[in-house]
C-alpha cells in the first residue's frame, strides 16, 4: 500500500493545492462577512437597530387625532374611516413635533383621489371608480365631495 | 396603449425582465449536460465505439461552462454581488444555490477529469515543448512527473469514479436549471414538474448533437478521417434520446390540452399567435420532426457514408436550431401572457445592448473560441500529445 501512496503523490498535492484554496476562501469569507450575518435571518442582524434609529417620518393615528378631532369625527362617518390621515395627507411628524412651525400643505383633490379612484379594470368590480374626465372634466374632487366622509 | 401590447396587463408584466441572454444560459448548460453524458458513455458503459469524442466531448462541456455564467452576469445590475452567493449561502433559494452547483459541476467533476485523462499528456508535453507554453504544463503537472502504469492506474480509477459522480452531477446541474422554471407556481406555462425532465432529456439531445458535428468539424480542420462507426453510434444514440425528450414534451403538451385548466385558453392562443413561428415552424416542425426522420431514415435504411454524413450533419444543426428554440419558447412564451390570461406583450429584441443580439452572439461564439485554444493545448489524440 506505501508502494501505491508514493503513486498516488500528484494526487495528495491536488488535494492540498483544493485544501489551500479553500482556507483562503473561509479567510476571506471571515473578514468580510458582516457580525451578526444569519443571527436572525438570511440578512445582517444589524441592520434592524440601523433601521431604528432612522428618524420617524410618520406621526400615526392618535397623534392627528390629539388635535384634529373635528376631522376625526367627519371622518369616522364615512367610509374613509379606515384610511389613515398620513395616507393622504404625507408623513407628518415634524408638523406634529413643531405644529405652528410646520404647517403641511393640503392635497391637491384632483390628483390625490385620482390615484385611488381613477377607472381601471384590474381593480375590483364593487370599489368605487370613475374615469375622472367624463365624471368631473378635471375638476377638483371637493368641489362636491367632502374628502373625509365622501358620499354625498 | 402601450405598444406591443394587446389586451390587458398588469404594469408590471409589459415589457420582459428575462431577455435572450436567460434563454441562453438554459441553453449552454444543457451543451454542458448533454457533451459531459455523452463522454460518460465511453468511460462508464463502455460504449467503445463512441471513444474517437471521449476528450473533445469534455473539452466541448468545459469550453462551454467556462461561459455558462457569462450571460446571467451581463444580465445582472450588479455582477460583482454575484459573488456573495458563496459567501452568504442561501439554502433556501434554488437560484442561489446555483453557484454551488456550478461550482461542484466544475471543479469536482470536469476539470478533475479532464486533469486525470490528460496528466500523462501533460506531463509529456512538460518535457518535450518550449517556451511559455511549457510553463502552463508544468504548472498543470502539480510536480509529478509520475506516469508509471501503477500512477495511471489510480488516475483510472479515480477518473472513473469522477464519471460516476458526474452522472448524477450533470442531471443536477441541467434538472436544476428546469427546476427553476418549473417550480414557478404563478406561471402556468412553466409550472410543471415535467420541467426538468424535460430540460434534461433536451440538454442531452442538444449537447450529443453538439458533439457530433464538432467532430465532424474537428476531423475536416484536423485533416482526419471521421470514424463513421463512432458517428453512427453517436446518431443512434442520439435518435433515441431525441425520441424519449419528444415523447415527453408532447406528453406535456397532451395533457395541457386533456385538463385544459383556467390558463389553457391564454397559452393556446399565445402558441397559435406569437410563438406560432417559434415553436410551431421551429422546435417542433424543424428542430425536431425533421430531424427524428433524417435520424430514423438512417437506422432503417443502408446508406453510403457521404449520405450518412450529410443528413447526420443536417440533422445536428436543426436539432441544436430546435432547441435553442425550446429554451426560447419556455424563457420568452413565459413572459408574453399576462397573469390574468387576458392580454398578451411582445419581447422587442435589441441589438448592441447589454442585453441584445450582439452579446448573445459573442457569447455563442466565445466557448468555440476556447474549445479552439483547448484543443491547441490538449491534443484530442495520445499520439499528437507525444
Amino acid at each position: 500500500m506505501a508502494g501505491g501512496w508514493r503513486h498516488a503523490r500528484h494526487l495528495i498535492v491536488l488535494a492540498l493545492v483544493v485544501a489551500a484554496g479553500l482556507g483562503a476562501f473561509l479567510i476571506l469569507r471571515g473578514a468580510v462577512v458582516p457580525a451578526g450575518f444569519g443571527k436572525l435571518g438570511h440578512y445582517r442582524a444589524g441592520a434592524i437597530d440601523d433601521n431604528r434609529r432612522r428618524p420617524v417620518s410618520f406621526a400615526g393615528q392618535a397623534t392627528c387625532a390629539d388635535c384634529h378631532d373635528k376631522q376625526v369625527e367627519a371622518r369616522s362617518k364615512g367610509k374613509h374611516r379606515i384610511v389613515s390621515c398620513e395616507a393622504c395627507h404625507g408623513p407628518q411628524a415634524r408638523h406634529a413635533d413643531d405644529p405652528e412651525k410646520l404647517k403641511p400643505v393640503l392635497p391637491d383633490t384632483a390628483i390625490l383621489c385620482r390615484r385611488c379612484h381613477e377607472k381601471d379594470p384590474a381593480k375590483p368590480a364593487h370599489f368605487p371608480q370613475v374615469a375622472s374626465t367624463d365624471h368631473s372634466g378635471g375638476a377638483a374632487c371637493n368641489a362636491c365631495h367632502q374628502p373625509h366622509a365622501p358620499k354625498m | 396603449m402601450h405598444p406591443g401590447v394587446e389586451g390587458f396587463m398588469y404594469p408590471n408584466e409589459v415589457e420582459l425582465q428575462w431577455s435572450i441572454l436567460i434563454v441562453l444560459y438554459p441553453y449552454i448548460t444543457g451543451l454542458v449536460a448533454g457533451a459531459f453524458i455523452l463522454a460518460s458513455l465511453e468511460r462508464v458503459f463502455k460504449v467503445a465505439a463512441v471513444k474517437p469524442t471521449y476528450r473533445l466531448a469534455l473539452l466541448t462541456a468545459l469550453a462551454f461552462l467556462l461561459v455558462a455564467p457569462l450571460p446571467l452576469q451581463l444580465h445582472l445590475g450588479h455582477p460583482e454581488r454575484s459573488f456573495e452567493m458563496y459567501l452568504t449561502p442561501n439554502r433556501s433559494s434554488a437560484m442561489a444555490m446555483f453557484g454551488f452547483v456550478y461550482l461542484w459541476y466544475l471543479m469536482v467533476v470536469l476539470l478533475l477529469e479532464i486533469w486525470l485523462d490528460y496528466r500523462a499528456d501533460i506531463v509529456r508535453m512538460s518535457q518535450t515543448t518550449r517556451g511559455p507554453v511549457r510553463w502552463i504544463y508544468k504548472v498543470l503537472t502539480l510536480g509529478s512527473q509520475d506516469i508509471s502504469p501503477e500512477a495511471r492506474k489510480i488516475d483510472d480509477t479515480v477518473g472513473w469514479i469522477v464519471t460516476i459522480i458526474g452522472i448524477p452531477s450533470a442531471f443536477l446541474l441541467h434538472g436544476y436549471v428546469g427546476f427553476i422554471f418549473g417550480s414557478v407556481k404563478a406561471n402556468a406555462w412553466w409550472s410543471t414538474p415535467l420541467m426538468p425532465v424535460v430540460f434534461l432529456f433536451s440538454a442531452m439531445v442538444s449537447g450529443i448533437a453538439a458533439v457530433m458535428l464538432l467532430y465532424m468539424v474537428v476531423s475536416r480542420f484536423q485533416k482526419q478521417v471521421v470514424d463513421m462507426r463512432c458517428l453512427d453510434t453517436i446518431a443512434k444514440y442520439l435518435f433515441y434520446v431525441f425520441l424519449i425528450d419528444f415523447s415527453l414534451e408532447m406528453l406535456d403538451l397532451i395533457h395541457r390540452i386533456y385538463e385544459a385548466d383556467e390558463s389553457f385558453r391564454t397559452l393556446d392562443f399565445m402558441v397559435q399567435t406569437r410563438l406560432y413561428m417559434s415553436q410551431v415552424v421551429i422546435q417542433i416542425c424543424i428542430g425536431t420532426v425533421v430531424p427524428l426522420a433524417l435520424l430514423g431514415w438512417t437506422q432503417v435504411r443502408r446508406l453510403s457514408d457521404g449520405v450518412r454524413r450529410a443528413m447526420y450533419a443536417t440533422a445536428g444543426v436543426l436539432t441544436l436550431i430546435g432547441i435553442f428554440a425550446m429554451r426560447w419558447n419556455v424563457v420568452i412564451g413565459g413572459q408574453l401572457f399576462s397573469k390574468s390570461y387576458l392580454g398578451y406583450t411582445t419581447y422587442k429584441l435589441e441589438f448592441a445592448t447589454r442585453e441584445g443580439l450582439l452579446p448573445a452572439i459573442v457569447l455563442m461564439i466565445l466557448p468555440l473560441a476556447i474549445l479552439w485554444v483547448l484543443l491547441k493545448l490538449l491534443p484530442l489524440s495520445e499520439k499528437e500529445a507525444a
